[in-house]
């Protein structure tokens, strides 16, 4: 009976832990979150709030947006590529009124004046606009009156394929002039073309990355029939692309493999310098890849692709999430700032994602199926947490911790916060509260930086106790041993005196 | 020294002494392994309780290495970290590593008991502890960069304990080393097909249980 009762008791110890595992559910989400340390999901306030959802009907459009493909904003212009009407919708913003200035359909001085598919739109600061016009294999370039001016086709060069027709799909224009196109099956990376309209090669091609495994199936487990219905092992084309304001361009990245993206291989977000290195700052325990954790048995699984990038004047960069029709905010450190969006019917949620831009601080947001531009402005949350972002990168590391703390007013469990305020803490050689805060949000670097500091200081302050106690340390079992030593002496003494 | 501990042997009762001395003779095993362990098993000079003593002091030292160390070295979630899941997590499969290698040596003319295959483990994991005990303290004291002496440190405890393993299990078995090193690769074999056995069993347990019930549910629904 004793043995039973045991047995049973053992096993309801055993029991404990899976009681305590089935209380959790961990993918419970609010609309704005935010990952923590271990990447699980955190509820956070709303970063950003819908502030109006642009269709036709609101635009005053006689013929409804037909799938458009992209977006651009140049000061309060907003630039809509409608696709499926092979038409430019120019539209102008004051206050939270849009108007709808013209429609740009057709270019005059070239053939053929119209659009055929256009995909994508850009406009440089003197106000000519470039035009991806995919199925004409151009993209145009005309000045601010639809004047043509230039356009860029097929590069006429040995390392471009000359079989293949030139479909460019996605463009950005740098502040001098100079044009990154995205075209389709073209693999070598980013076609750039020079202020006057020259081909002037690839940049950013997508490193080949064959597996040790791949390899070996390939070469020794499939027959040649096989291995050529097989894709063969080709670089990756980019999802989009953009500039920032220091003239570096931004790229998505869509084609990986799941694996690669926790061994940080995919590198779904890239920052290209002039010669295609990938320069992106990842100071985060994760890299920016978004979703760090999904419900496999849903519809809207696997990893975030990003169908567009923008990024703010402060370096911070807003990525959008085709799978799950989400926002990803990074600072220039690659840290998350927020994440929200969904897909659905609602404001503030997508059915097909395809385009992002942002104007001044407000994101918009084009929907493909559902044909609407959702503009997003940003709460009093949102503002603090650039406010704070911005005031350190100026140097005022007092103001920036104060804005850190009303963050974490709202936000107590919001670690870029105390990492922000950790810094300042550190600036005014605050070490030992720069340390709380850096391991609330468990950031190692800093915390080892702080507490260095912290120890120099401890140890300059109190040195004449740690001299007296290593000099206690050492001379104490010295004397011991002398007096132990003497002792022993006086007792032989003693019993050499009892013998005789 | 020797006139003061046999002076103490004297005012304790024989079986604290003799507790004490195999504590004390772990000193020994970890730095002559091949002499200490020889002793250990066949001149009696470990006792099961030290053994006990030494298999719960590497479980405490293990939580308290989950609790205590600085988080610039560790990664452990607090909040899902479950006390018994760790020691469980830890002791079945010291248990089975141990039973699975009786089970092979017996077969395989190695001389040792299974008492004698747990003391020589359990000496085994003295270094372990010795080290890693002080390590929380040092982990709380040095910073990132220098993190390096930390795993320095780790990396030796944990080696260490390996070649204490491989010596006990060759000088208990009286294996060469050849043998010895074949013998913890079919222990660790030995060790999954105990697992499988266990889960078959309780499998079949749960299903014969399931049927008996439903047998019993089905008598009573006709019954009444």
């Amino acid at each position: 009976m004793k043995t039973i009762i045991r047995l049973i008791s053992l096993l309801l110890l055993l029991a404990l832990p899976c009681a305590a595992l089935a209380a959790k559910d961990g993918y419970h989400t609010s609309y704005t979150y935010n990952y923590d340390y271990w990447g699980d999901i955190r509820e956070s306030p709303d970063a950003y709030k819908v502030n109006q959802v642009l269709y036709s009907s609101t635009l005053g459009l006689e013929t409804p947006m037909r799938r458009p493909q992209s977006l651009f904003v140049r000061g309060n212009m907003l630039y809509v590529c409608d696709t499926g009407n092979n038409r430019i919708l120019e539209i102008a913003r004051e206050g939270d009124v849009f108007t709808l200035v013209r429609i740009i359909d057709s270019v005059s001085g070239t053939t053929p004046s119209t659009f055929n598919s256009p995909s994508d739109v850009a406009v440089d600061e003197e106000g000519c606009l470039y035009v991806c016009d995919t199925q004409n294999n151009r993209v145009i370039k005309m000045d601010a009156q639809l004047n043509f001016i230039r356009e860029y086709t097929k590069p006429d060069d040995s390392t471009f394929d000359q079989n293949l027709s030139f479909l460019p799909r996605r463009l950005a224009v740098d502040s001098s002039g100079r044009v990154f196109v995205l075209a389709t099956n073209v693999n070598k990376g980013i076609i750039k073309y020079d202020t006057d309209g020259s081909f002037t090669g690839f940049t950013g091609a997508n490193p080949v990355s064959v597996s040790m495994w791949d390899y070996v199936w390939k070469m020794f487990f499939t027959t040649k029939a096989q291995r050529a219905q097989q894709e063969s092992f080709v670089p990756t084309e980019y999802e989009n692309i953009c500039i920032d304001k220091e003239g570096f361009l931004f790229a998505t990245n869509t084609n990986f493999e799941e694996y690669d993206l926790l061994v940080d291989g995919a590198k779904p977000i890239r920052r290209l310098n002039s010669i295609g290195n990938d320069i992106l700052i990842k100071n985060d325990h994760y890299a920016p890849v978004g979703d760090l954790q999904w419900v496999e048995q849903s519809i809207d699984k696997g990893p975030s692709k990003f169908k567009d990038i923008t990024v703010f004047d402060n370096g911070v960069y807003v990525a959008f999430d085709r799978t799950r029709g989400r926002l990803f905010g990074y600072d220039p450190q690659g840290i998350m700032l927020w994440a929200f969006g969904n897909k659905d019917n609602s404001a503030g949620s997508f059915l097909a994602p395809v385009s992002l831009e942002h104007m001044g601080q407000d994101l918009l947001a084009l929907d493909e199926n559902g044909a609407s531009i959702t503009v997003f402005s940003v709460t009093q949350y949102g503002s603090l947490i650039y406010e704070a972002l911005d005031q350190y990168l100026t140097g005022q590391y007092d103001e920036s911790a104060d804005t850190w703390s009303e963050v974490l007013r709202f936000n107590a469990n919001y670690s870029p916060a105390y990492v922000g305020m950790g810094r300042a803490m550190m600036r005014q050689e605050n070490y030992g509260e720069a340390m709380d805060y850096f391991k609330m949000a468990f950031d190692r670097e800093n915390y080892g930086r702080a507490y260095r500091y912290f120890r120099k200081e401890l140890v300059e302050d109190n040195i004449v106790i740690l001299a007296v106690g290593v000099a206690a340390l050492l001379i104490v079992p010295l004397i011991l041993g002398g007096v132990k030593g003497m002792k022993r002496e006086v007792e032989e003494h003693e019993r050499k005196k009892h013998r005789r | 020294m020797n006139a003061r501990s046999t002076g103490d042997k004297r005012s304790m009762p024989q079986g604290m002494s003799r507790y004490l001395d195999s504590i004390r003779y772990a000193w020994h095993v970890i730095f002559r392994p091949f002499d200490g362990f020889w002793d250990l098993v066949h001149e009696r000079r470990g006792t099961l309780a030290a053994a006990h003593t030494f298999l719960f002091l590497f479980l405490l030292t293990r939580i308290l290495k989950l609790m205590f160390t600085n988080f610039q070295f560790i990664d452990v979630p607090l909040q899902y970290i479950n006390i018994y899941e760790q020691c469980f997590s830890l002791l079945i499969p010291f248990l089975i590593l141990c039973l699975s290698n009786w089970c092979l040596s017996t077969l395989f003319d190695g001389k040792g008991h299974f008492r004698d295959i747990y003391m020589a483990m359990c000496y085994a994991l003295v270094p372990y502890i010795l080290i890693q005990l002080p390590m929380i303290l040092v982990s709380n004291m040095i910073s990132f960069d220098e993190a390096a002496y930390y795993s320095v440190m780790i990396s030796i405890s944990i080696l260490w304990s390996g070649y204490l393993v491989f010596v006990g299990l060759l000088e208990i078995h009286d294996y060469t080393p050849l043998k010895t090193l074949i013998f913890i690769g079919a222990t660790i074999f030995g060790a999954m097909v105990i697992l499988f056995l266990i889960l078959v069993f309780f499998s079949l347990l749960s299903d014969a249980l399931a049927f008996f019930i439903s047998l019993y549910r089905e008598i009573a629904f006709r019954l009444y």
